[in-house]
């Protein structure tokens, strides 16, 4: 069992997230954000339970839905807040939006438009972490659907073969945009596939945080020690749409409300209450001082200003040489 | 000045950076027990260590994948392909993850990666070890692209392309590798984005890279026999392309000629002829002319292959049309 400090931050780390997502989703709904936005409603649990075990110096490698990740890593909802709506004070000074948040200050390398794109860059993290002697860990986000790219099999294979100090975490959240993981995935439990790299393969309740929390300490223990990768799989539901505005035609009501009732936050409130940890009305003012928080960041987001559209050629690249980039 | 192979200037510079830098290091395949395929990496685990002379699986997307990674975390990967052709294996971590990086997501990253690959034509090594794959390269914003044609050149863009905090793609000729050339003991950087001119000429410009430069210099001493004085300007970087030097060129000659052995539709020369003709389209006394691999796969038996990949002959033949 995890110590008070900890219980607290993972359920202000849900809780914030929470706020976060369903707040963006207000704002996409009302138009405010361009493009397109990936919630992490339901999933919660993964990314707190995982990150709680992380230093601020270990990196994160996150997905297509990685605000959540962000979040738990130590972003500021405040500069993320202000990348989806585009803004010039946003992570990525509006270049990245929703799906490229990064914010290398807290070891978060990146999202990723791209399914399965991130497990290579987290194998590097990784290997880089091993040359340096630095004892750090790197950890991969990924989906059911990922696990069935040919670089998750290069990515497994190679962080095995070295023992580097990576553990992929699986958010097996039943589908790959619209397509079942029952339909798509050839194993039950993606843990299962750890046995073809000769690592750990480990599969929870992603809605339970302790669970989750436990598993992945364990993991990421093992391998700041030098003890190699774990493949880490925890079951959970994305119980909002693939994408704000997602028709959903690819599944009925009852499941999603049959996942509802498994929320991870409501989950993780009936055992700090029965365990006597937080208290109803400590529990009401981490909630209210999460939605606070994003209220806030939704402020400083709409209060900064849109990039200047020249800005659109500054940052190509580090060294640019004479008559490239926007020559500031 | 002493004279050193394409291949040995290439494995100079890889060890004077690793000295210079304890962040550098070199990962592909068969490169540390075997010391590279082409022996271009020939005693560097001997003197650095089997980590920092990484011998991997085969898994392209991996090796430049994980070198994305550990470029964004402080070190300076070198990540071999064994052959260019196999970076198809890796599009994803070239195109979407290097190239854009350090752009999408706002200047916070540095990825000061260096992916080599051996390419083009050499002893009927068929269609998948014989292509010019540079132009892919060229044409996604992001990315650095040179291709060296001496040992000079491809030991000072190889420490120049080491010390640069961008993606930069170094694509060094097969046939080139045993290639003598002089290249001083003394250290030296060729700066990235430079073009350098082989040979001076009045007549006419050829615009090239790589093993080209070799072909349009032996057509150049051809056509000097016939009073034909050539000008051989040697790109080096194709990405960002030293414009100005080949516009200085043929603003002289007014007559063009754009080689490579890449094939010519959507070639890098198709790029070249288009800034001419809009950077200089008054200057021209004739269409510009461009050479290179016929548009077909690279064939095997030998005749086959003759027939579609431009050597002297071809360069000869095109400036005939151009004076």
């Amino acid at each position: 069992m995890p110590d008070h400090d900890t219980l607290v931050h993972m359920y202000t780390t849900m809780a914030r997230i929470r706020a976060f997502e369903e707040k963006a989703e207000e704002l996409f709904l009302a138009g405010k954000i361009p493009g397109f936005v990936h919630l992490y409603v339901g999933e919660e649990a993964v990314a707190s339970g995982v990150c709680a075990s992380l230093d601020r110096s270990d990196y994160i490698v996150s997905t297509h839905r990685g605000h959540g990740h962000c979040i738990a890593k130590g972003a500021s909802p405040r500069r993320m807040m202000a990348e989806i709506l585009g803004k010039s004070a946003g992570y990525c000074k509006g270049k990245g939006g929703s799906m490229h948040i990064a914010d290398f200050s807290v070891g978060m390398l990146g999202a990723n438009g791209v399914v399965g794109g991130g497990f290579n860059i987290a194998v590097g993290a990784a290997l880089s972490a091993k040359m340096r002697r630095s004892g750090q860990v790197a950890v991969c986000f990924f989906g059911d659907g990922a696990s069935n790219r040919g670089t998750f099999h290069e990515a497994v294979n190679m962080a095995s073969v070295f023992e580097l100090p990576c553990v992929f975490v699986c958010e097996h959240n039943q589908y790959a945009s619209t397509t079942p993981a029952t339909y798509s995935v050839s194993v039950k439990d993606v843990a299962d596939r750890a046995v073809g790299y000769g690592i750990p393969g480990v599969t929870v309740d992603g809605n339970d945080v302790l669970a989750v929390y436990e598993a992945a300490r364990e993991a990421i223990g093992r391998a700041r020690q030098g003890g190699g990768p774990t493949l880490l799989e925890a079951k959970t539901y994305r119980i909002k749409g693939h994408f704000v505005g997602d028709p959903e035609r690819y599944r009925d009501r009852a499941e999603i409300e049959r996942w509802r009732a498994r929320c991870p936050i409501l989950r993780f409130e009936d055992r700090l209450r029965a365990d006597g940890a937080l208290a109803e009305a400590e529990m009401e003012e981490i909630r209210a001082a999460a939605r606070q928080e994003i209220l806030e960041a939704v402020s400083f987001a709409e209060e900064s200003p849109y990039p200047d559209p020249d800005d659109a050629l500054c940052d190509l690249f580090v060294s640019p040489l004479q008559g490239e980039g926007c020559g500031r | 000045m002493r004279e050193i192979t394409f291949s040995q200037a290439t494995l100079e510079a890889m060890a004077e950076e690793m000295r210079r830098d304890p962040t550098v290091f070199v990962l592909g395949e068969d490169i540390a027990r075997q010391g590279g395929i082409f022996g271009q990496f020939k005693g560097l685990p001997q003197e650095f260590g089997y980590e920092r002379v990484l011998d991997t699986p085969i898994s392209e997307t991996a090796i430049v994948g994980s070198a994305v990674g550990a470029a964004l975390t402080g070190m300076r990967p070198v990540a071999d392909m064994h052959f260019a052709d196999f970076v198809t294996c890796a599009m994803d971590e070239i195109v979407n993850q290097a190239a854009k990086i350090h752009y999408m997501f706002g200047g916070q990253a540095r990825l000061p990666l260096v992916v080599r690959a051996p390419d083009g034509v050499v002893k009927s090594a068929g269609a998948q070890h014989s292509q010019s794959l540079e132009a892919w390269f060229v044409h996604v914003p992001g990315l650095k692209v040179v291709a060296p044609s001496t040992p000079y050149d491809a030991k000072g863009l190889l420490k120049a392309a080491i010390r640069d905090d961008d993606p930069v793609l170094y694509f060094e000729h097969k046939a080139l590798f045993a290639m003598k050339g002089p290249v001083p003991e003394v250290e030296h950087v060729v700066p990235i984005g430079k073009a350098d001119v082989k040979r001076r000429g009045r007549d006419v410009t050829v615009v090239t890279y790589s093993i080209m430069v070799h072909r349009a210099l032996e057509a150049a001493e051809e056509l000097a026999g016939d009073g034909i004085d050539v000008e051989v300007v040697d790109l080096r970087t194709l990405a960002p392309m030293d414009v100005e030097t080949v516009l200085e060129s043929v603003r002289k000659t007014k007559k063009v000629v754009v080689a490579h052995e890449a094939c010519r539709r959507g070639g890098a020369g198709a790029e070249i002829a288009a800034i001419i003709a809009e950077e200089a389209f008054d200057y021209l006394d004739a269409p510009v002319e461009r050479v290179g691999t016929l548009d077909v796969p690279i064939p095997f038996s030998p005749p086959l292959e003759a027939r579609v990949v431009p050597r002297k002959k071809e360069v000869v033949e095109a400036v005939r049309r151009v004076v």
